[in-house]
């Protein structure tokens, strides 16, 4: 029996090792060739190793300005979101009324629409609107996007809350503003803490909408910016590119595990998924 | 009553958020379906009924891009995330820490990268030039231009690469959820691996494939950036699926009204599987 298992679990291993070197392949392949001072489009040992590539991108043109742009699009949206979010699920989680499921019925749907389909017509909206080519406009769009999903997770976490807590604070004539701000916030911080990076992984990757609604070069997020970097230029310094996708995607990453560590991790997506 | 509008104050920012620019739009991408609106903005786009939906189906670059989308969907979504991703579950359950640890990350990663990076890594691995036909050299196998020749294929394969671990982790944590006593009572009984799988497992995780699959589906149906990076849906419209499609007629053909048609569409097909999905979430509600 124990020497079946061993030779299941030495199958089980082998297999997941396989995935894990095809899935590995083109990762590899941004790694390496962000260092390789002649990068082409295979995966190969470095031809040396060089910081060179680094070096030219790092420019306000091509990094810093984009990457500042991401930051105030992402950032300002994911806090609209995050606030937004978190004032909608008080009542959600705390009070009972008939309007309560329709409209989470409503939120849960909105989770799922295709939101690429809908961007033509915000297009044209925006045009008539006088909002196309904001970033104030791009935000509130941002933010209306990702609210629904932020709304049914917040609402999710905010039910672990036990009620007690907060009941001697209402005796004690506290508002509901003042009992969301500190003592149910304050206690469901981890829960907090992936709404808020769920967001902003989501808006920092996201291509189309600032794709649509940006027109001048100046305001361009990294997710747009990388793109014309890539097909602008008829000769394409793969070395460069690759550098500017590793520094791109750190941030995303990094706070990725950021949160997968404090929660242990599949965590909550699957459970929030799943209701 | 005041104190039930004083309750319900704290929903008015998302609400206002919602209707202004999600519930809007939609409503507006239903009113310019139907009417000839253009990019150069004629003073009075006019009413014309179902004739962008009547355009629609009698124009092959339209079939064309449901075909690719229905390809699209079914090779990466159906097929490629949700049945890699629960077999990557099921492996994990039995390997060592060390390799879980290790698959698992790699995989997340390709999941967590911005959508345009991913599409670039996947360009490079693709290419005729790049790492796919270097590994085919080595093995002495036949080269392929593989983004000229199978590029729908391509993409399907990118985008099974991107999304593969959502999958993973909702059925591993569909997975964990199943006590232990079940599998091992099976096993006593002698059923083997494939067995158990198929009779004891899947029926008892049946509510998360439900929801993976929908999800899944959702998710590729809305697919722009990827495929916009890899190939720009071509060479000719090869691999155009109805997002790159409705971009094309909107913005490259100045047709807003028969762009937005097609994302209505889209929105349609959208809808119904959104309500699939409440309904199988409807007892957790």
């Amino acid at each position: 029996m124990s020497r079946k298992r061993t030779s299941r679990r030495l199958a089980a291993d082998v297999s997941l090792l396989v995935v894990a070197v095809a899935f590995a392949l083109p990762l590899a392949w941004v790694v390496l060739s962000s260092v390789d001072p002649h990068a082409d489009l295979r995966v190969k040992t470095p031809d040396g190793f060089t910081l060179g590539n680094f070096d030219a991108i790092l420019t306000p043109d091509i990094t810093y300005t984009p990457l500042l742009n991401s930051l105030i699009l992402c950032g300002g949206a994911t806090a609209l979101t995050v606030a937004c979010a978190a004032l909608a699920a008080y009542p959600l989680s705390r009070f009972r009324s008939r309007l309560n499921r329709p409209f989470l019925l409503s939120v849960l749907f909105a989770t799922s629409l295709p939101i690429t389909a809908i961007m033509v017509p915000v297009y044209a909206l925006f045009v008539r609107v006088n909002l196309i080519d904001t970033l104030q406009g791009t935000i509130l769009f941002f933010a209306a996007s990702q609210l629904p999903f932020a709304i049914w997770l917040m609402k999710n976490f905010m039910d672990g809350v036990p009620k007690e807590l907060e009941e001697a604070a209402w005796t004690d004539g506290a508002s509901s503003l003042q009992s969301l701000v500190r003592i149910v916030l304050p206690l469901m911080g981890p829960g907090l803490a992936v709404v808020t990076v769920f967001s902003f992984v989501m808006m920092w990757g996201n291509f189309f909408v600032p794709f649509m609604l940006l027109l001048t070069p100046d305001q361009m997020p990294a997710s747009v910016s990388i793109n014309d970097f890539f097909g602008n230029r008829g000769m394409v310094a793969y070395g460069q590119l690759a550098a500017f996708s590793v520094i791109y995607s750190t941030p995303v990453i990094l706070l990725y595990v950021l949160v997968a560590r404090r929660l242990g991790g599949g965590f909550a997506l699957g459970g929030a998924v799943k209701g | 009553m005041r104190r039930r509008i004083s309750r319900a104050l704290p929903l008015t920012p998302a609400l206002v958020l919602l209707l202004l620019f999600l519930a809007g739009p939609i409503a507006y991408c239903v009113w310019i379906a139907f009417t000839d609106l253009q990019l150069t903005g004629q003073a009075h786009a006019s009413f014309v009924g179902f004739a962008n939906f009547r355009h629609a189906f009698r124009d092959d670059a339209f079939l064309n891009a449901v075909w690719l989308t229905l390809v699209f969907t079914v090779l990466s979504s159906l097929v490629g995330q949700n049945t890699l991703g629960l077999a990557l579950a099921a492996l994990m359950k039995r390997a060592s820490k060390p390799v879980r640890t290790l698959t698992g990350g790699v995989v997340v990663t390709a999941w967590v990268l911005p959508e345009v990076v991913a599409g670039f890594l996947l360009y490079a691995f693709f290419r005729r030039e790049g790492t796919l036909n270097a590994i085919l050299d080595w093995l002495r196998l036949p080269r392929e231009n593989w983004l000229f020749t199978l590029p729908i294929l391509a993409v399907s394969f990118a985008n099974v690469w991107r999304g593969t671990a959502f999958s993973m982790l909702v059925y591993s944590a569909a997975l964990d959820e199943i006590p232990a006593e079940i599998t091992e009572a099976a096993e006593v009984d002698g059923a083997g691996g494939w067995r158990r799988m198929w009779h004891i497992t899947l029926p008892m995780i049946r509510r998360s494939i439900g929801t993976n699959l929908m999800l899944n589906t959702l998710q590729t149906l809305s697919v722009f950036g990827l495929i916009w990076v890899m190939t720009r849906g071509g060479p000719g419209n090869k691999s155009q699926t109805l997002p790159l499609f409705m971009y094309e007629q909107a913005f490259q053909n100045s047709m807003i009204g028969y762009g937005t048609a097609v994302a209505l569409l889209l929105l349609l097909v959208g809808s119904l599987f959104s309500v699939v999905y409440l309904r199988l979430l409807r007892t957790e509600v």
